[in-house]
């Protein structure tokens, strides 16, 4: 089985964000990128299907500030290949980064065809679509996403997604299929540091130049700001006990003790 | 304790279970005599498969795949008392535990999440807590008294305090933070901070599971202590200290080095007169691992609380080199749910115990995660209106009045 | 009529979820805000007879056919994108939900159109569409616009009250004919239902909700705990679920439940949208949260900042002082 994984970074929003002074994009002076959480859950997934069926995991990314470190831990876990889309440009839209992958997967040899295509449901900056939904479109491929299981057996693959109220739905999909996961099998894995450093000096990230031009954007952003809090809640102060004090008044005068 | 070089040989990660026989110390494990005193003075040693006794047995006979297999390790909370009690002295706690713990690591799939997490935070924040390293100095702007940082105000100090996680960003660590910053400056010492650049010491939980990670933080706080220019290094963190002192000279750290306790302890003198307030209080001192049983500083605090008027001290049954530990160390500050969802009794409650026996009022300590753990079993147990828990620092700082 | 705004209802086990009444309503507006129509547009498998519930709109654009049967898909899709072409719409309205997650996005590629996400709120300004998004979790609101041609929203739930999208009269419907000749790539095979006999979350009265301030598992039994002295029960966001800590069935929000209870109280719960959505609409919230930024306290009542390890205990302790005194 071959399974691409795609990682995009998005911001970190353990750090504060900040508006840009030209108040339509996010200031970068402090901005930290991460690999969208989702994008974890995929490989994760993608190494699960490896030891289930055997056959070979790539990871594939746009470049940007702290990939290198996303794509070597990737290698550490088990992927057994990285390749990296340089002048990719972090904070592209989720359209355009749709449409260099899908160039990438024809420009660098030995990356299609594959069977699965996996990458997370969706991220924290997918402004303009989600980025399964729009590669399968690129390269004409069946998708689905909100994926929390896949079982493969021929050229199909059985897979579990979700719905609302704790519904699941099993669909089944002639591969090769592009895939949004939501959530992997199990949490992503624990890699030790030691494993990372040592991807580090002994396996090598392809760097490939990005192919081609990428359409203009359709949707922009006219204005960026933290939202006003339209309502915001009573805040209770006071020791511990004062509060729970208030707190149980609170539910008394609704009648709810 | 001053410089203590240590022999290239031994940073961790170099010595492995590979080479561990090309290693003074690594040979020392094989002289094991197997006279279980390790097994019997741990505090976990009833629920543990493989206790040091069983691994160097399994070591020797070729069959430590099962132990790596095992979660035993997981119960080790490398608090020395193994180490202590070897007839042989092999550093149990400090070479072959890490050794094992870290083949265990990468052999469990399914390691505890709460470990994982705190883990991956440190790699990426420098802190366990998974808060951003911009917030590490937002304390300073309430310590109530002024604080140099480095980074804003590079100029040489006599002594850099390396504050660590806990002291840095949770709310009751903060209040030791502000205790020692007033003693430092009633005291009239010349400190700095490194502010937002400091990151986790790493002796917690990736000494032992971790070494590729405990090196990671030694190789970037090594790089940023060497911009600064100071005499002396002080942390008012025991494991932090513990990890200056045994691991950091290997990367070259030849720094005179303190816990703030023993510190605070050489200026008494001066300080003792500042001690205005009486405090009605009975303490009993509860000695931590890293600072006490590792490097035995037992008198130090002792003499500290002696010096505030109005304290009785008082002793619990095991204390000094028997100290039972709080059950944070080793990564312990992070399996709490993974002991509960087996059945054990936390450390820290059977500590506690141990400490309203005494009829104490007052539990001190010095070591910061020995105040959440203990604060905590106080509730757990119903003791909490009985007993308060304080670090050394905090006290002395109440002793001082204005 | 060509650039009318048009609403994609989502039919949901024979019932039309209250979504598609929320954007009704907000379309109604953009379509007065330019001078044109609201069409709603029903797709599925014997959903005719749920037409007439789309009032709100000037008429209802309804195709059922049994390829249709089951949840939005890729067939949807491509009869969607078909309509869109034959019939030019100004904009198309689609919920942001995981029922018709599938297809929102994949219009949009279809038609080649753009698509603008996230939207909790649009209007018309100069007259020009403009939808206000909600980014990175909820830490940043953009004032968005799309370039030419049809453009695709993802509207997210509660952007307008389900009430304001109901109306009395029953509006016109077209049954528009299609054919469907190839067969989808991904086939529908069955719905797995959450394991019975856990109780119902959605029926509770009172919630206790735990986040990922919980911090590990053993602390549910503190949330157990007040909810047991309240009469209620324990659930969860998300990242608790993920970690197994509690069973799928007790989670709340996009994926989960979605609860109204009389008291809805979140202990570590930061209130990302995926979880808001599921709460929102309970008729006393309270949170408890260890940061006073956190966006739940934008939706709750009362808030206190506060370690919900520290107060919950505190607060049972209360509540079973209070229950017991009673007369």
């Amino acid at each position: 089985m071959r399974i691409l994984v795609l990682l995009k970074m998005v911001p970190d929003v353990v750090e504060e964000l900040e508006v840009a002074p030209d108040g339509r994009s996010l200031d970068i002076e402090f901005l930290r990128l991460m690999v969208n959480e989702r994008d974890d859950h995929a490989l994760e997934e993608a190494l699960l299907l490896k030891e289930r069926y055997g056959g070979s995991v790539t990871v594939l990314a746009l470049d940007a500030p702290e990939m290198d470190d996303a794509l070597f831990t990737a290698l550490a876990k088990g992927a057994d290949r990285a390749v990296k889309v340089s002048d990719g440009g972090a904070g592209l839209n989720t359209r355009a980064t749709a449409s260099l992958f899908a160039q990438a997967l024809s420009a660098v040899p030995d990356l299609w065809p594959a069977d699965l295509v996996l990458t997370g449901c969706q991220a924290i900056d997918d402004l303009d679509g989600l980025l399964a939904p729009l590669l399968a479109h690129e390269l004409n491929l069946p998708y689905l996403g909100l994926v929390t299981r896949v079982e493969v057996s021929g050229g199909e693959a059985t897979l579990v997604k979700e719905y609302a109220g704790g519904v699941r739905g099993e669909f089944g999909v002639l591969l090769p299929a592009v895939l949004g996961v939501q959530a992997a099998e199990r949490p992503p894995r624990y890699v030790p540091v030691a494993r990372v450093r040592a991807a580090m000096k002994s396996q090598k990230i392809e760097a490939v130049p990005s192919a081609g031009e990428v359409e203009a954007v359709p949707v922009e952003v006219l204005h960026l700001a933290k939202p006003e809090a339209t309502e915001h809640a009573e805040m209770l102060e006071g020791t511990s006990e004062e509060v729970a004090g208030k707190v149980c008044e609170v539910l008394a005068e609704r009648g709810l003790l | 304790m001053g410089d203590g070089a240590v022999p290239a040989e031994q940073m961790i990660g170099e010595m492995t279970l590979e080479n561990f026989r090309e290693f003074p110390e690594g040979r020392k494990v094989l002289t094991c005599i197997q006279c279980g005193l390790c097994a019997g003075a741990c505090p976990y040693g009833e629920a543990m498969d493989y206790p040091p006794r069983r691994i160097i047995g399994m070591l020797r006979a070729g069959m430590l795949e099962q132990v790596f297999a095992s979660d035993s390790l997981l119960n080790c909370v490398a608090c020395y008392a193994c180490a202590a009690k070897c007839p042989r002295k092999i550093d149990l706690t400090g070479v072959l535990l890490p050794m094992v713990k870290e083949q265990v690591l990468i052999h469990r799939p399914d390691m505890p999440s709460e470990l994982q997490r705190a883990l991956e935070s440190k790699l990426r924040y420098g802190n366990p807590m998974g808060e951003s390293p911009r917030k590490r100095a937002a304390w300073v702007k309430t310590a109530g008294a002024p604080i140099r940082i480095m980074a804003e105000d590079p100029r040489p100090a006599d002594v850099l305090w390396f504050v660590e996680c806990y002291t840095s960003y949770y709310p009751r660590g903060q209040d030791n933070s502000r205790a020692t910053a007033r003693i430092l400056h009633a005291l009239g010492i010349d400190f700095a901070i490194l502010g937002n650049e400091e990151r986790c010491a790493g002796e917690c939980g990736p000494l032992s599971w971790e070494p590729g990670l405990f090196n990671t933080l030694m190789e970037y706080n090594m790089a940023i202590l060497q911009k600064y220019s100071f005499k002396r290094l002080v942390t008012s963190c025991p494991h932090a200290y513990d990890a200056f002192q045994h691991r950091y000279p290997y990367l070259g750290f030849r720094y005179p080095l303190d816990h703030t306790t023993p510190f605070i302890a050489h200026h008494l003198e001066r300080l003792k007169p500042m001690l205005t307030r009486k405090l009605d209080y009975t303490v009993t001192y509860h000695d931590s691992c890293c600072l006490g049983r590792h490097n035995g500083f037992y008198d130090e605090p002792r003499m500290l609380l002696q010096a505030i008027p109005g304290v009785r001290l008082t002793e619990m049954t095991h204390n000094r080199v028997n100290t039972i530990c709080c059950g944070g160390g080793g990564g312990g500050m992070w399996l709490d749910t993974y002991y509960k969802a087996r059945g054990y009794e936390r450390l820290s409650e059977r500590r506690v115990r141990e400490a309203v026996a005494t009829g104490a009022d007052v539990l001190a300590v010095s070591c910061t995660y020995e105040v959440p753990r203990f604060e905590d079993a106080l509730k757990v147990l119903g003791y909490d209106k009985k007993m308060i828990v304080r670090d050394v620092t905090e006290l002395l700082a109440e002793a001082m009045e204005g | 009529m060509a650039g009318d705004i048009w609403a994609l209802a989502e039919a949901w086990k024979g019932q039309v979820s209250e979504i598609t009444y929320e954007m009704l309503a907000l379309g109604r507006e953009v379509a007065e805000g330019l001078g044109r129509g609201l069409q709603a547009v029903l797709l599925g498998h014997e959903v005719k007879g749920l037409a007439e519930t789309l009032g709100l709109a000037d008429g209802v654009l309804c195709v059922d056919h049994p390829a249709l049967a089951g949840p939005p898909a890729e067939a949807s899709c491509r009869v969607l994108g078909q309509l869109v072409r034959e019939r030019g719409p100004t904009a198309i309205l689609t919920p942001l939900t995981n029922v018709s997650w599938d297809v929102t996005t994949s219009l949009a590629a279809h038609l080649q159109a753009p698509f603008i996400s996230f939207c909790k709120d649009a209007q018309v300004q100069d007259g020009r569409l403009q939808a206000r998004c909600v980014l990175y979790g909820g830490k940043m609101e953009a004032i968005v616009v799309a370039g030419g041609g049809p453009t695709v929203l993802g509207i997210l739930p509660g952007a307008r009250p389900a009430e304001k999208g109901r109306a009395e009269r029953t509006p016109s419907v077209e049954e528009v004919a299609v054919s469907l000749p190839e067969a989808p790539r991904a086939v529908f095979k069955n719905f797995i239902e959450p394991e019975a006999g856990d109780v119902d979350i959605a029926r509770q009265e009172v919630l206790v909700a735990v986040g990922r301030g919980i911090q590990s598992q053993d602390n549910l039994a503190l949330a157990g705990e007040l909810a047991r002295a309240l009469g209620g029960a324990v659930c969860g966001s998300r990242p608790v679920i993920d970690q197994g800590w509690l069973p799928l069935s007790r989670q709340v929000g996009k994926s989960g439940a979605i609860v109204k209870p009389r008291l809805y109280l979140a202990a570590g719960v930061s209130g990302a949208p995926e979880h808001v959505e599921g709460m929102k609409d309970a008729s006393l919230i309270v949170a408890i949260n260890t940061d006073p930024q956190a966006p739940i306290f934008n939706v709750a009542h009362y808030g206190v900042v506060a370690d919900a390890l520290d107060l919950l205990p505190l607060i049972t302790e209360e509540v079973r002082k209070v229950v017991s005194e009673k007369p």
